[in-house]
């Protein structure tokens, strides 16, 4: 655990070996799956090998256990009454970034900025006293990723 | 005297208000602004604020009057009360609320008011301590630190203080949890913005305990520390614990100047 402490490691793994490591203990157990990404910029597969479902992305930014994107962006969600004004408006994300670089501002926006308030939803490592209920465990699975991923992609 | 003080000054906030300047950063908050250091007050919803202005409607005064029954309750087998030793709070106690938490040597340690009343009951009054969080312990904290009501926040993080001042600096700047924050990305980034429905504020500690309408009681500043901790899935540390304390220290100091509310009223 403690070698995944340091991000170097951290990305010479995901990048080299390609190979999908198990985190999480006991029931919810679910497989890590292993990404590849492209210059810190990108990453370009889906993390599914399939496309994300926009509406339920939708569902998942709005939901406070899941996504809680609102907590900190602006999205064009006029029937929820808080958005938050910690990060950039998000209403049109979908022609500023492509997939690939969404995705990874998901899965870990501090390899974009490491000093960034936004939380990385796919990375259950390098943490520091998780609480116990998600230990080893990623904030989005895989596929709520790749769903909120689409659904930025819409917002032009 | 001093409660009114500091009502006078709420009031002159609410005018200034009324007046339609524009809210939070050209109102002019009085005491409860200084320099860029902003009480939890001043982000406080105006219907929060009015209750905490008047003594009267303000319910965590309900905690202060009790303290101030058990200040005078004798309890234990050495037979006394607080009063025995220290008399009148308003004189004896009138610095407290202002300079805690302190190193004290017999532990090598700091301690904050809640430990300084324990160890009053278990070694000069030879009565059990009181539990953290409960009704007894809430209020006479709360008795204590509304001696210092409208002191400037002044404590010591020099000499034997600043390895522990130094500790809970680290605390705050340390990102945990899930959501892998630290306190300074809500509280030292952030304050002022929306998050979801909550507006940020400084986090300061000047008012505590503190009446949370959310909570419908008193609560301790280590309880509001176990809630930022848990909120971002950290696990949070035990209530009294060294971390807390040290942290408690850092956040003083990061408030100095800022007078003591006790009892603060928050959403
Ligand atoms: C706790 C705050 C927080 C949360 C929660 C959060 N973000 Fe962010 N986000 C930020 C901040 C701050 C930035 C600015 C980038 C930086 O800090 O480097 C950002 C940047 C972004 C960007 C790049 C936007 C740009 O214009 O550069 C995207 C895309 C994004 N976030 C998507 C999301 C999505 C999708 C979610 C939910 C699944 C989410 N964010 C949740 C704080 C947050
Ligand atoms: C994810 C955001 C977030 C983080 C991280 C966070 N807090 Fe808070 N905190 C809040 C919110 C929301 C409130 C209630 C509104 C306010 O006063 O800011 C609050 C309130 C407080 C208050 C009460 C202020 C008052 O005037 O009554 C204190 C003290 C405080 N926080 C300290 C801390 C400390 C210390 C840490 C780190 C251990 C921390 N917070 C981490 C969101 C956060």
């Amino acid at each position: 655990m403690v070698a995944w402490q340091s991000l170097g490691v951290l990305r010479a793994l995901i990048c080299g070996a390609g190979i999908a490591a198990l985190f999480a203990t006991g029931a919810a157990a679910e497989e890590f799956v292993a990404f590849k990404i492209v210059d810190n910029e990108s990453i370009a597969k889906s993390l599914t090998g399939k496309p994300g479902d926009p509406a339920r992305g939708r569902e998942v930014a709005i939901n406070r256990k899941q996504g809680n994107c609102l907590a900190c962006h602006k999205l064009p969600i006029p029937e929820q009454p808080f958005h938050g004004e910690i990060g950039p408006d998000l209403s049109t994300a979908g022609s500023t970034y492509s997939a690939g670089e969404l995705r990874l501002r998901i899965v870990n926006p501090k390899i974009v900025n490491p000093d960034t308030f936004m939380p990385a939803f796919y990375r259950p490592f390098g943490l520091h006293r998780v609480s116990k209920d998600f230990q080893g465990k990623t904030i989005l699975t895989a596929e709520q990723v790749e769903d909120v991923v689409a659904y930025l992609t819409t917002l032009k | 005297m001093r409660r009114i003080a500091l009502a006078a000054v709420a009031a002159s906030g609410l005018t200034v208000m009324l007046a339609g300047t524009a809210l939070s950063d050209e109102t002019d908050w009085g005491a409860y602004e200084v320099g860029d250091k902003r009480s939890g007050y001043t982000y406080a919803a105006t219907e929060t604020r009015s209750i905490q202005d008047d003594d009267f409607e303000n319910p965590a005064m309900l905690w202060v009057d009790t303290g101030q029954e058990l200040w005078d309750t004798v309890e234990g087998e050495a037979g006394k009360a607080c009063a025995s030793c220290h008399d009148d709070a308003a004189v004896s106690m009138a610095e407290v609320g202002a300079i805690y938490p302190v190193y004290y040597e017999p532990r090598g340690k700091l301690i904050n008011i809640e430990q300084r009343i324990n160890l009053c009951r278990t070694e000069n009054m030879k009565a059990k301590a009181w539990k953290w969080e409960s009704r007894e312990l809430l209020s006479m904290t709360a008795f204590v630190r509304n001696q210092a009501r409208g002191r400037p926040v002044a404590v010591k993080i020099d000499g034997p203080a600043a390895p522990f001042y130094e500790k809970g600096k680290e605390f705050y700047y340390q990102r945990r949890g899930q959501l892998d924050m630290a306190c300074k990305n809500c509280h030292e980034d952030n304050a002022g913005n929306m998050i979801r429905a909550n507006l940020l504020s400084q986090g300061q500690s000047n008012g505590f305990p503190t009446y949370r309408l959310k909570w419908q009681k008193v609560g301790s500043l280590h309880r509001r520390f176990r809630g930022c901790n848990s909120q971002v899935r950290a696990t949070p540390y035990k209530a009294g614990s060294d971390e807390y304390v040290n942290l408690e220290l850092f956040l003083a100091d990061r408030g100095r100047g800022l007078p003591v509310e006790t009892p603060a009223v928050r959403n």
